[in-house]
């Protein structure tokens, strides 16, 4: 017979059931101990020291990193431990710019928090001013290094869950400061917005950039319509935010809240996301029919496509043209409502409320923009549009629930899981089964698509065919599944990409949660809400039949393609200067750039390199010609890449970009300059 | 830097980086040989290697920052560094390094000269506690020095940099 194994935590028996550390038995007993670095979806690091317990005949130690093992005598609030966790909390204090009440953490700042639960009223430490520059380059998250207390979370989230490791520690000591490379701003680096690093930020050293007063100008100008659409993870948190369980369903109240605020129109991204539906399994559809490439990546998150464009330009072709609800809204709502309501493109404001940081970046991508006036004018996150209630002094509670605005509030439970991971996966297959089966389908839930794991592997047959999808969150699991398929051996038809862990539910600019169970409560929310609604399937929306009869024409058509769909391009991952390898001196006429990132590297831009440094210096053009090495001209398809004087050459060998070289130098000086 | 050796020097980071098989465990050893071959570490090249090493350029750089061996910036021909460590600061190293940078126009925020001959820095400790205080210009290890010896050792420098210079 299996005995439960016991330790004794404060003179109570504490059963061990696996747990991976001290802490968690502690913490599941019931018992809080205070952490800064410690999260259960990342590696132990044990450097905030706050943990700390007594175990008896061992001393103090951190319970994080200690195993559980049975019969153990812990304490885990002696007055020792009380003292030790105080001085931990005043030194981390004495180094952290507190000001609190500007803060954008404040009230939900965990240093704040457990200095105030240790009841420390005065730091008996000088303060240390560090006064370093605020990173506000990326349009997504602000960097404020003053406030950073060094736990390392956002560091092991971006390398472990992202796979990036945009950010890392840096020099050393009381010097030590998290940073990009090269001390650069995160928008010079390869950051890819998703905002995990502020979701599991402690103070506010990591935090979502706010465009709240940007929206409000709007709303106060007299000339401007203001809409707002509002993604589907945002009604099932924000009422985290106003005293509500998480995951309670609040739709009704926030576009209350936002009408009372003066918005003239709202509407919901879950509408678009049955739109993203529509053309996404189209286009699926026309591959598996035409035996084009596959598997197709879905393209909704923004995080997961800058990811891809940054690390796997050779994939591009598997991933769906398909814009992301966010920009198919955008461009409908300027293309519908602008004809509609007769005003200029210019005075019709469209504000997204999305729970995501990536989103604030996607909208201020060059292709979503007609002549310099975006298809989504501002982004909020579900925190912004909190705070813009509590700004406006709207009691949530009290407030009557009222219906989105048609015809763009018009959805179906397919657009609604969109928040969840699994969700697009789950709404396509809901459209791809009824064409490939030509019968209606009767039980509209793919329950085996649904999950926590990171990645999810599901084989479905449809009338004969079997169909493999899979189902990733965390882009760490992405670049798994990407290699394999850059490999050649994945089986997958269908692969769906969420940065954040758990999809949408779990974006960083929900309110603020570390827990997985406060995901895993508002993913149930959105199961829920598609359990309510009358129609689950998104070929069963009849304003989107409506739209494709009134103004897109047909699926996939032509000015479907215009609006909804998308091009990528490789983007390099770092800006930089180049290496400069031949200079040119005084008399300098051109120069060469041969780029030596890895797609260039692999198809051989070191022997072009090599090639034409020998051949300048045998030509004597040594004085006349400047050569660099470089990375990325966002070619990586076409390489080896090759930029001479301001023109890029692809698909370059070692004769062509002579020639190049040899012309260019002829149309820049007399024929008797060159020997 | 004159052109052919700057070419010369990156292919040898390619040589470097082939000799370790592109193993990011060796980071440490391939940051050593490249820096004994550029004297620093400039930023490209660390790029470079980041794109070889499948690593992300943040940890090649919290890694070239967190050791001072490494530097980012170009240093002088000549690099003195003076042990700071608790041997050598009890011996009063401080003054030493006072009269270093007074002598040679730099201070702690400028640590190399203009024409590139002189870097002054401190390091935190030599292993040579018996020879304190003590400072090392390149390979070379001067020990129990005074601010008045450290003064000689520079007007030696400089008066073999001048003999140089006339000479070429």
């Amino acid at each position: 017979m299996d005995t439960i194994k016991t330790m004794l935590v404060d003179g109570m028996e504490f059963p061990i059931n696996g747990e991976r550390n001290l802490l968690e038995v502690v913490r599941k007993g019931g018992i809080e101990i205070p952490t800064f670095c410690y999260h259960s979806e990342l590696s132990i690091y044990g450097a905030c020291r706050l943990c700390i317990v007594e175990v008896e005949g061992r001393g103090i130690m951190a319970s994080c990193s200690t195993l559980p093992e049975a019969g153990l005598k812990v304490h885990t609030s002696t007055a020792e431990i009380r003292k030790m966790r105080k001085m931990a909390v005043e030194l981390l204090l004495a180094g952290h710019e507190h000001n609190c009440t500007t803060c954008y953490k404040n009230t939900v700042c965990r240093l704040q928090t457990l200095s105030k639960n240790f009841g420390i009223e005065k730091v008996r430490f000088r303060q240390v001013r560090k006064d370093l520059p605020v990173d506000v380059s990326s349009p997504s998250i602000a960097r404020n290094p003053n406030k950073c207390i060094l736990c390392g979370d956002c560091v092991r989230m971006c390398s472990e869950v992202q796979g990036i490791g945009a950010i890392d520690f840096a020099h050393r000591g009381h010097k030590t400061s998290v940073m990009p490379a090269f001390g650069k701003d995160l928008a010079q680096v390869e950051c890819v917005n998703c905002g995990q690093c502020a979701r599991v930020c402690p103070t506010g050293a990591l935090t979502p950039r706010s465009e709240v007063s940007d929206v409000w100008r709007d709303v106060h100008d007299p000339q401007k319509k203001v809409v707002v659409q509002i993604a589907p993870a945002v009604r099932v948190a924000l009422g985290e935010e106003f005293g509500l369980a998480p995951g309670s369903l609040s739709t009704g109240k926030m576009v209350s809240a936002i009408k009372m605020m003066g918005f003239d129109g709202v509407y919901d991204t879950c509408f678009a996301a049955d739109l993203t539906v529509v053309e996404e399994a189209e286009e699926f559809l026309r591959k598996v029919r035409d035996g084009a490439v596959l598997p197709q990546f879905t393209s909704c998150c923004p995080a997961w496509i800058k990811f891809a464009e940054q690390y796997y330009p050779e994939l591009f072709k598997n991933l769906s043209t398909c814009r992301s609800p966010q920009q198919m809204f955008g461009s409908v709502a300027k293309e519908v409502l602008v004809k509609r309501n007769k005003t200029a493109r210019k005075d019709l404001v469209v504000v997204s409320v999305m729970p995501c940081t990536a989103k604030k970046f996607e909208a201020k991508r060059s292709e979503f923009s007609q002549a310099n006036n975006p298809d989504v004018d501002h982004v909020l996150t579900t925190q912004e549009l909190a705070q813009m209630i509590r700004e406006r002094g709207i009691c949530f509670d009290q407030l009557k629930s009222q219906e989105f605005d048609r015809p763009f509030g018009e959805t179906t439970g397919a657009g609604v899981i969109f928040g969840n991971s699994g969700g697009v996966t789950e709404a396509v297959l809901r459209y791809v089964s009824e064409k490939v089966t030509g019968q209606p389908l009767l039980n509209v839930e793919f329950r085996e698509v649904r999950g926590e794991e990171g990645l999810r592997e599901v084989s479905l047959n449809l009338n004969g065919k079997t169909f493999h999808l899979a189902v990733v969150h965390g882009l760490a699991n992405a670049k798994r599944v990407c290699d394999q398929v850059k490999a050649g051996n994945s089986r997958y038809h269908l692969i769906e990409v969420m940065a954040c862990p758990g999809g949408c539910v779990g974006g960083a600019g929900q309110p603020v949660s570390v827990s997985g169970e406060t995901r895993r409560k508002r993913a149930r929310g959105l199961y829920d809400a598609d359990k309510m609604m009358k129609a689950h399937k998104a070929q069963e929306n009849p304003e989107i039949v409506k739209l494709y009869s009134e103004h897109l024409g047909e699926i996939g058509g032509e000015k479907a393609h215009h609006l909804l769909h998308t091009h990528y391009q490789s983007r390099r991952r770092f800006t930089s200067k180049g290496l400069p390898l031949v200079k040119g001196g005084d008399s300098e006429r051109v120069s060469v750039e041969v780029c030596v990132g890895t797609g260039c590297h692999i198809r051989g831009s070191e022997s072009i390199l090599h090639g034409l440094v020998k051949y300048v210096a045998e030509e004597n053009l040594k004085d006349l010609v400047g050569i660099k090495g470089t990375f990325c001209f966002e070619k990586c398809g076409k390489g080896p890449n090759v930029r001479i004087g301001n023109k890029i050459y692809s698909s370059c060998n070692l004769q062509s970009v002579k020639e190049a070289l040899e012309q260019t130098l002829g149309t820049l000086l007399p024929a008797e300059n060159i020997k | 830097m004159p052109k052919a050796i700057m070419f010369r020097k990156f292919q040898k980071v390619g040589e470097i980086l082939e000799s370790y098989d592109y193993d990011p465990c060796h980071l440490i050893a391939i940051l050593q040989k490249v820096q004994d071959d550029y004297r620093y570490l400039p930023e490209e090249v660390l790029l470079y290697i980041a794109e070889m090493l499948k690593i992300p350029p943040a940890r090649i750089y919290g890694v070239a920052t967190f050791y001072s061996h490494f530097t980012l910036q170009p240093k002088g021909k000549y690099l003195i560094r003076l042990c700071d460590g608790t041997a050598c600061h009890v011996k009063r190293s401080t003054g030493i390094l006072e009269k270093l940078r007074e002598k040679l126009g730099l201070s702690e925020a400028k640590i190399t000269t203009d024409d590139m001959i002189f870097t002054v820095e401190t390091v935190s400790c030599l292993g040579a506690c018996g020879l304190a205080p003590v400072l090392v210009v390149n390979q070379d290890i001067h020990g129990a020095m005074t601010p008045e010896k450290a003064a000689a050792l520079v007007d030696t420098l400089i008066a073999e940099e001048e003999k140089n210079a006339r000479a070429a």
